[in-house]
Order: C-alpha cells, then structure tokens, then sequence
C-alpha cells in the first residue's frame, strides 16, 4: 500500500521519517515477538491505521498479530486511539487486545 | 485520590482508615474487592498472571478516576489494581469510595469498575492445572456495563 519509496538513513531530508516507539502487549506481544521496538515509519504512514497495515507488510509476525481485523486496540502517547487517529507529533505507539482487568 | 499499580496484597481496612482519617464528612464508604476464581469453564486455575501497560495504566485510572469524581458528590477515592501471578482466592483489585451520603459512594463503585475493566490496560492471562494457558476474552457485558454509564 505504500507507494514512495523512502530513505532508510534518518535525516537525509526535511521529510525524514518518523521515528516511534512501539510497544506491544498480551497476545499481541507474544504474537510479534518482542515486547518493544523502534521503528522508522515513511512518511506515506499518515494514522494508527497506516501504520497497521504497513507492519502487517512487514513480516508473518506482524500479519499473524494484526490479522484479524479490528480486534486489535492502540494507544497514542499512552491514551486509547482510534484507527483514524493522525500519527503527527507522536512519539509512542502500543498495540494490545481489548483490555481485560478488574 | 490514590491511585496505585503493585503486585504486593493490599489491606482493606488500613486502605478504609487511610481514606477516612481525620475526617467526619464522609458518611457513606463503599469497598469493592475482585478476588480470583479458582475456576474458569469448568477448569481447575493454577495462576492468574496480570499484565499492563506501565504509565499508561496510572494515567488511565487517574482519568477514570477524575470522571467519577466529576459525576459523583464524591470525598475521596482509592483504586488499587494488582499486577504479577496470582493465586485462585487472592484479592486483585480494590475501590474504595467515600461520600456523603451511601448512593453516591455506591453509585461511584460502581461506575469505577465498570470504567477500569473496559478501559484500564490490564490483561489476564489463566494458567491452568491441566497445564494449558489461555488469555482471557474482552466480556461483552463489560461493555455494555460502560454504555450504561454513556447515556446518563
């Protein structure tokens, strides 16, 4: 779905990509394998959603964790987010399952 | 308002005392404790693991928290929410409220557990005698406990 190709070096370009925290958790931690990440993302991934897709590209892992769809809920700067949600300005991302303490 | 994350047991009564000491405002004080069932569709549990999202859950049940206190004629509040392996029997999480009078501190309870089960970043995970493990599904009803409160 991503249709530029972007530099993988940080800094070449005023639009260089963003670089995130992501974190995930649960089921989601142990599908992806690995509990925390930084992650440079194009500048083509503009929301939560983008960013969903572009991980599920990135390998069975990420296809297997985000597979099915909708069931997986994300954070912003640590505050529940919508898919919709803009990725401008932020600096962590978590994916999890719905939330079941109490 | 306290709010606290911790994997050691807490003391109901030391948390009431703590709540209500040195005023005489507070004429209503509701518990809520949620302890750990020993089964689970029929199973045999062996250990409840809880996991979260550190700095994310305090900021979460701090808003939770600031929304009762905006809804309710509540005094004070105190929410402690258990983290780690737990054992069937053991206490996993506490919400003491106090008010006025008993509705709002009941009403507020309430409102608290039905806000930190759908929204607080906790997750279970049940480990079995049988050995198997299974993390536990998002409930439904615990959604619809939350809708409850959105058409007030």
């Amino acid at each position: 779905m991503a249709t530029a190709s972007t530099s993988a070096t940080a800094g070449v370009s005023p639009t260089a990509a963003q670089v995130l925290t992501v974190r995930y958790f649960a089921w989601v931690r142990e599908k992806v394998g690995r509990a925390d990440e930084r992650i440079e993302v194009p500048a083509s991934v503009a929301t939560v959603g983008d960013l969903v897709a572009w991980l599920t590209s990135r390998g069975p892992e990420y296809a297997a964790a985000f597979g099915t769809a909708g069931v997986v809920r994300a954070a912003l700067d640590q505050t529940h987010v919508k898919p919709a949600q803009s990725l401008a300005g932020a600096k962590e991302v978590a994916f999890f399952p719905p939330v079941t303490g109490g | 308002m306290t709010v606290r994350v911790q994997s050691e047991p807490f003391d109901v009564g030391a948390e009431v005392a703590a709540l209500t000491a040195g005023r005489e405002d507070a004429g209503g004080v509701v518990t809520f404790t949620g302890f750990v069932r020993g089964q689970a569709d029929g199973r045999d549990l062996a250990v409840l693991t809880l996991e979260h999202y550190p700095g994310m859950t305090e900021r979460e049940l701090e808003r939770i928290d600031d929304e009762a206190r905006a809804r309710f004629d509540l005094l004070g509040s105190t929410v402690i929410h258990r983290i780690g392996a737990l054992s069937p029997g053991e206490p996993i999480v506490l919400v003491v409220t106090a008010a006025a009078h008993r509705r709002a501190a009941f009403e507020a309870a309430e409102f608290l557990m039905d806000y930190l089960k759908s929204r607080a970043p906790f997750w279970k995970k049940e480990s079995f005698r049988d050995g198997s493990e299974r993390w536990v599904d998002a409930r439904d009803c615990d959604s619809a406990a939350l809708e409850r409160w959105q058409s007030r």
